[in-house]
């Protein structure tokens, strides 16, 4: 099957995918693409939601259990109260409305679900109506936010693909079973894969910051689920399709992607999309259908007789919101105030994503140019995480000698890798070290005048305007000078001699 | 109102003969008392050794259980264990507790540690719970010794211990007879002597009837009063445990022992245990006793006349008789056949084959679901958790399960309403005496009218219980209900035991 048409080229056998460069309205074959996300969150509890037992990612297998967690006869869930704390921090970050919520049960058998249901909210979720906002500004809607417990883990051995169906034997792994989950649905607000991304980005950033989750979507402490739909502008919502499996962020746009571009050929052939969930196969790049609507079970919810209505009270919900901390977005506002640097742009999302913000902050209150700062922690502390090593006062230091003019760029860069590389550091001490010193302005001019004279050739060709020249004469007095001078105040005595 | 003195003077004598049978100690060495509360007092005191109330009704275990089957478990061994070390605390200046010594029969749907528990189902084969169900060690904690496991309608679904993977338990009053359900086992294990305690659950009448027919008392308290932790559950939203015993007095001792809050049951209510023994002296001047005007029919003419023997006890004793009205308590039965197997459904999922008991192997895993599910439950059973199933599914939640819980709560305003004329209301526990074994077994819904007067409480989350009033028909003991509303424990056994006390009085000795 092949579809062609203005710079798109989409073979399905082949798997091989053009997208044209798109002015932000995103559209595919002249169809829109409208994808919600269902995102499932791990929370960061010491014990599970309904019992006592640990916890912990990675550990032994069925070393965190007890009675409830298996599901033995008998047994009774207690709810977790850090773990409807964290839902809230979650629902009030998400600027959701905390409401009195209720339990019911999902039933369905499956081997690694030990009570044959899961507990779980239904109709009446913890945390309703909110919205994420985008680095960009626009809105995605949050329909809810939810608390149910998680799964055992299933291990198929033999048959293929790793599925139940067909396997020799399966190990289950009950460690995982009862783990709080906070299952966050997204509206489906999302128009390009590009959002998506930025979605469950911020997301994440929301979830580590207020504490709630280590959000990592490769150990499973984050899953996302893809509804996905295209449609004609201005037609009513197409059918959708859910997309499950997707274990990176990056996955998540390719699966999207590939979704919407699969129903676009079916509906550009005249055929009908089956409302399905479909299995995202990472190894060919290809959604798989895993089971039809009519093939959904009927999860028979009704209310959980084990547990009663969840009604926080104003006061807690207060102390909640009052306790929560800044959030990604107010970082990235405050970091743009402070340096000038857009609120969207690259170095203040890696900045604030790494967590490292109020190190530039500090580093700014200690008396250096913030926006220097800025630069130099986005491309010198990418492995320093959000609490770097380096003391603020010694990059401050460094950096008053750059801005100073005492450090050319390319000194300041020298001097930062060996405080980095030391985990802090004099930078007078490492630039005298390093014979680094201000060249004063007259020794510069002398060695311009100096190139000027034994390059004449290029020098007329610059001051004719052939503006590759400079390149030849900086390179030129850079090399005279042994790499002392600054490539700015070069440039300015060139153009000034130039007249 | 009827004429009072004649009523009264048949009444009496028939429950003189009763009385008088049931007291005799025949059937317990004749050192041992027969009540929890004088073993008790006996083992604390120094004056009886734990060691011997427990051989003494081991001895009787093995000579009568062989007819009447309550048990599916004894544990002598560890009785004897437990016994032990109840007379080593005493002997060294320890005291082992309020229920020092006494044997005590459980109902097996109740975790014993390391103990089978099997809820009379063949799909629960070999498991041993890891853990004891709360009760269970609040009894231990009161110094209890726990004898053995009882026989029980398979997962407690049924009025008449016929539908046990293991067999029928018969009516130690006439062995040819059921025990009544679904806790026949622990009813039928303190009528026969085996313990003078026994720990039953009552999901719609599963306690009350069964004591009603072996002639036993049985409650079921508050719903939140008792932890259900560790009690295999039927329908969660309706099941609780509470005592059988052979007077008022013994099960007031119990219920202060085991009730009380429980932080692994988040539907029990915190609060401190019942106190009740404190006011089973008070007597029932002044209460209003209600009368249900239209309760359902189908009573039999020997069960209502004990009802209205009870009512004259009362009034005797200084309590008014009201009328009340409860409209919506035709309407319980249905209600709680959809409500119960709606939850049995759920709760009875888990027994997939993948984790603990029986397992039957099969082709791949939905086939060793079906199997194992297949050959593990019992007719009864399998029959709830379809009707469940039905009632929970897309499409016909509404009509079913939603309207049952409309008809719950309507039920629960009845009560509300007939609780504002009357402290306490009046009912036949079980409108029949005990039948012959399998004279129902074969028609469903006439096993579920068995209930027809105990289902309402269990709807309500109400306390209610089971006195023995006298003999019906075959000479047959008939109990009558006492209901009261939530927490309404200690003017329950108030009038319980004002109705206890009007028997005695009349010659029956205790």
């Amino acid at each position: 099957m092949t579809n062609t048409d203005s710079g798109i080229q989409y073979d399905m056998s082949k798997n091989e995918i053009k997208v044209a460069p798109n002015d932000g309205s995103y559209m595919l074959d002249g169809y829109e693409l409208v994808c919600g996300l269902e995102v499932h969150v791990e929370l960061a509890t010491a014990t599970k939601l309904f019992s006592a037992s640990a916890n912990r990612f990675g550990d032994e297998p069925n070393t965190h259990i007890d009675p409830v967690t298996l599901g033995l006869p008998g047994a009774l869930p207690v709810l977790n109260r850090q773990a409807v704390e964290l839902a809230m921090r979650i629902g009030l970050a998400l600027n959701c409305s905390v409401q009195p919520s209720t339990f019911h049960r999902k039933n369905y058998f499956y081997p690694d679900m030990p009570k044959a249901y899961q507990i779980s909210q239904y109709d009446q979720p913890i945390n309703v109506d909110g919205w994420l906002e985008l680095p960009g500004g626009k809105k995605i809607g949050v329909e809810r936010a939810h608390l149910e417990e998680d799964t055992g883990k299933s291990t198929h051995v033999g048959g293929t693909g790793g599925r139940i169906h067909g396997s020799d034997y399966s190990l289950i792994d009950f460690n995982r079973a009862g783990v709080p989950l906070v299952e966050i649905v997204g509206r489906p607000d999302i128009a390009s894969p590009e959002e998506a991304r930025q979605y469950v980005t911020e997301l994440r950033q929301i979830l580590v910051a207020v504490g709630a989750s280590d959000a990592k979507m490769e150990e499973g402490s984050m899953r996302c689920d893809a509804n996905v739909s295209v449609r004609k502008p201005g037609s009513p919502l197409g059918i959708r399709c859910e997309i499950k499996n997707v274990n990176s962020v990056r996955s998540l746009g390719r699966a999207i992607e590939y979704e919407a571009r699969r129903q676009i050929v079916l509906l550009e052939a005249g055929e009908k999309i089956r409302q399905e969930t479909r299995h995202w196969d990472e190894t060919d790049g290809r959604t798989h259908t895993l089971r039809s609507k009519e093939d959904a079970d009927d999860y028979r919810y009704f209310l959980e007789p084990d547990l009663v209505p969840l009604n926080p009270d104003q006061a807690w919900i207060d102390a909640v919101r009052a306790a929560l901390p800044m959030l990604p977005r107010e970082r990235r506002l405050r970091l743009s105030q402070a340096t000038g640097a857009p609120a969207d742009g690259e170095a203040i999302m890696v900045v604030v994503e790494r967590g490292q913000d109020d190190y530039v902050m500090a580093v700014g209150d200690a008396g250096a140019d913030v926006a220097r700062a800025l630069v130099h922690v986005k491309e010198a502390f990418a492995e320093q995480g959000a609490s770097p090593t380096v003391p603020a006062t010694d990059l401050a230091q460094m950096i008053i000698m750059e801005t100073g003019g005492k450090l050319t760029s390319t000194q300041a860069k020298t001097v930062l890798a060996e405080i980095v590389a030391n985990g802090g550091g004099d930078a007078v001490a490492i630039a005298a070290a390093k014979g680094f010193e201000a060249m004063d302005n007259s020794a510069l001019e002398a060695i311009v005048d100096q190139v000027i004279a034994e390059q004449a050739e290029a020098w007329s060709k610059y001051c004719g305007g052939e503006q590759k020249a400079m390149g030849a004469l900086v390179g030129a007095i850079m090399k005279a000078s042994q790499g002392k001078a600054d490539g700015k105040a070069v440039t300015a005595l060139l153009l000034a001699k130039k007249g | 109102m009827r004429p009072l003195l004649k009523t009264d003077v048949s009444v009496f004598r028939r429950s003189l003969d009763w009385t008088a049978e049931m007291t005799t100690p025949t059937n317990i060495h004749s050192n041992i008392p027969t009540t929890a509360f004088a073993i008790a007092d006996g083992v604390r005191s120094g004056t009886l050794k734990a060691v011997d109330v427990l051989e003494a009704h081991l001895a009787q275990i093995a000579a009568r259980e062989g007819d009447i089957h309550a048990f599916n478990l004894v544990t002598a061994d560890e009785a004897r264990a437990a016994a032990a070390r109840v007379d080593a605390d005493v002997a060294a200046g320890r005291d082992p507790g309020v229920l020092a010594g006494v044997p005590i029969a459980l109902k097996d749907n109740m975790c014993t540690r390391g103990i089978p528990t099997t809820c009379s189902s063949k799909i629960l084969e070999g498991w041993r719970p890891p853990y004891d169900a709360t009760v269970v060690q609040r009894l231990a904690a009161a110094g209890a010794v726990a004898i053995g496991k009882t026989n029980l309608d398979e997962f407690a679904m049924g009025s008449s211990t016929e539908n046990s993977a293991f067999g029928v338990t018969y009516n130690p009053r006439d062995t040819s007879r059921v025990s009544g359900g679904s806790s026949g086992g622990s009813a039928a294990a303190v009528a026969a002597g085996f313990s003078p305690i026994s720990i039953g659950s009552d999901t719609g009448g599963s306690i009350r009837q069964p004591a009603a027919l072996c002639g036993v008392v049985g409650v079921k308290p508050t719903y939140g009063t008792v932890s259900r932790y560790g009690l295999v559950a039927y329908a969660s939203s309706l099941d609780q445990m509470g005592p059988f015993s052979t007077d008022v007095r013994d099960s007031a001792l119990v219920l202060e022992a085991i009730s009380g809050h429980d932080p692994m049951d988040s539907t029990s209510i915190p609060q401190a245990p019942l106190s009740l023994l404190n006011v089973l002296s008070q007597g029932v001047e002044g209460l209003r006793v209600g009368r249900i005007t239209d309760l359902p029919g189908g009573a039999d003419p020997d069960v209502t006349a004990r009802l209205e023997a009870a009512f004259d006890a009362l009034k005797v004793a200084g309590a008014t008789i009201v009328d009340v009205e409860m409209p919506s308590m035709k309407y319980a039965l249905t209600a709680y056949y959809l409500i119960a197997p709606a939850e049995a459904s759920s709760n009875l999922a888990r027994y997939d084959g993948v984790r603990y008991g029986m397992r039957v192997n099969a082709s791949d895993t939905n086939a060793m679901y079906s199997a194992t599910r297949t050959a593990g439950f019992g007719e009864e059973v399998k029959r709830r958790i379809m009707l469940g199933t039905y009632a929970l599914s897309a499409g016909y939640y509404d009509a079913y399960y939603g309207k049952a819980l409309k008809v719950r709560r309507l039920i629960s305003d009845d009560f509300a309403r007939a609780y504002t004329k009357a402290d306490v209301l009046l009912t036949p526990t079980s409108p029949i005496v005990a039948f012959p074994v399998g004279e129902k077994s074969d028609d469903p819904l006439a096993m579920y009218l068995c209930d027809i007067y105990t289902i309402p409480t269990n709807l309500a989350g109400h306390p209610a219980m089971s006195v023995p009033f006298g003999t019906g028909a075959h000479g047959l003991p008939v109990g009558v209900q006492i209901l009261a509303p939530t927490l309404g424990e200690q003017v329950m056994f108030k009038v319980a035991a004002s109705l206890e006390r009007s028997m005695i009085a009349t010659g029956g000795a205790k």
